[in-house]
């Protein structure tokens, strides 16, 4: 499997066995359930993941003939992830953090935290301008582009609006210890969103 | 307990004594040189305990040739071989940042009276 769906639980320091601090990120990765698989002929295998059962209630009826199909309990999160290895998953197996080893990279995708809407200093880190000495444009974006010719302003530029709350990745996160047990994957590093925010780990 | 602060107590370290700001202590720091290890001593007083449970440090002043040194250490690092209590302090705030700007004479701390067995080591 390539992947796994995983709660984030908060960051803290460890201390590796070299003696060396480290800011980690500590992740409650699966158990997933394989719900479905699809494109099977002469095609890389997709597997459909599910993650956390769900209250019966919340499923709608479309969605629970869904699971009622396969047998499974219904679950609140669905992601397909693509398959490499040549071991098939079987609708119904479970897939645990022991897919992923100790120094692997991993990449980590979630929803980044919202943060309104944003000026351009926060959102692309203008420097704007200064605070005293006479100034009076403070934290504005300044010009925006020239006049006569092109007469408009150029698509891309950077300006304010909605910053944060949209999908992020986080590429060749490395794997500092893993928790079969106790279903924990600890990675260095930062992860998108707050705590208890949905994860896709990919390898 | 959640499964982060359960994985944050392993790692915390018991074996160290009670001290607070104002005591002397020495604490024993394990060097790796190459391939071999050896253990330096850093004596001075305990200017600053900052709390949290992998993240709580403390910060050690000693005056070196007449120049202040302080060294901020990681209270569970692994890199501390041992502590040592030299004498306790009687002071009366928790960070003492005074002793900064006071030399000699004046930066002497009067010792905390300890009552046989209500406190260990």
């Amino acid at each position: 499997m390539q992947g796994i769906l995983g709660k984030k639980l908060g960051m803290t320091r460890l201390f590796l066995e070299e003696g060396k601090a480290v800011a980690v990120t500590v992740i409650e990765a699966g158990p997933c359930v394989v719900v479905q698989k699809k494109g099977e002929k002469n095609q890389e295998t997709v597997y459909q993941l599910g993650f956390v059962p769900a209250k019966p209630k919340t499923v709608n009826k479309p969605i629970q003939g869904h699971y009622k199909k396969k047998g499974i309990t219904p679950l609140t999160h669905l992601k397909e992830f693509p398959s490499l290895e040549d071991k098939p998953y079987q609708v119904g197996d479970e897939v645990r953090v022991d897919i992923f080893q100790i120094g692997d990279k991993v990449k980590v995708q979630g929803t980044s935290k919202g943060k309104g809407f944003a000026g351009v200093v926060k959102r692309w880190n203008f420097s704007g301008g200064k605070d005293t000495h006479g100034c009076t444009s403070h934290r504005v974006p300044g010009s925006i582009g020239s006049s006569a010719y092109p007469s408009r302003v150029v698509k891309g530029k950077k300006l304010p609006g909605h910053m944060g709350n949209r999908r992020v990745s986080v590429r060749h996160l490395s794997i500092v210890d893993i928790r079969p047990d106790q279903n924990l994957l600890i990675v260095k590093g930062a992860v998108p969103g707050s705590r208890n925010n949905l994860l896709a780990i990919y390898k | 307990m959640d499964a982060l602060t359960m994985l944050e107590k392993e790692q915390m370290r018991v074996d160290f004594p009670d001290f607070r700001a104002g005591d002397q202590i020495r604490v024993h720091v394990k060097i790796k040189e190459g391939e071999k290890e050896r253990i330096q001593v850093f004596e001075g007083v305990v200017i600053r305990k900052r709390k949290g449970n992998t993240g709580a440090t403390f910060t050690v002043r000693k005056v070196s040739y007449g120049v202040g040194v302080e060294r901020i250490f990681p209270l569970h690092a692994p890199a501390i071989d041992r502590i040592d209590i030299v004498s306790r302090g009687k002071v009366r705030r928790s960070k003492l940042y005074y002793l900064r700007k006071l030399k000699g004479k004046a930066a002497r701390i009067k010792e905390r009276r300890v009552t046989p067995g209500a406190s260990k080591a």
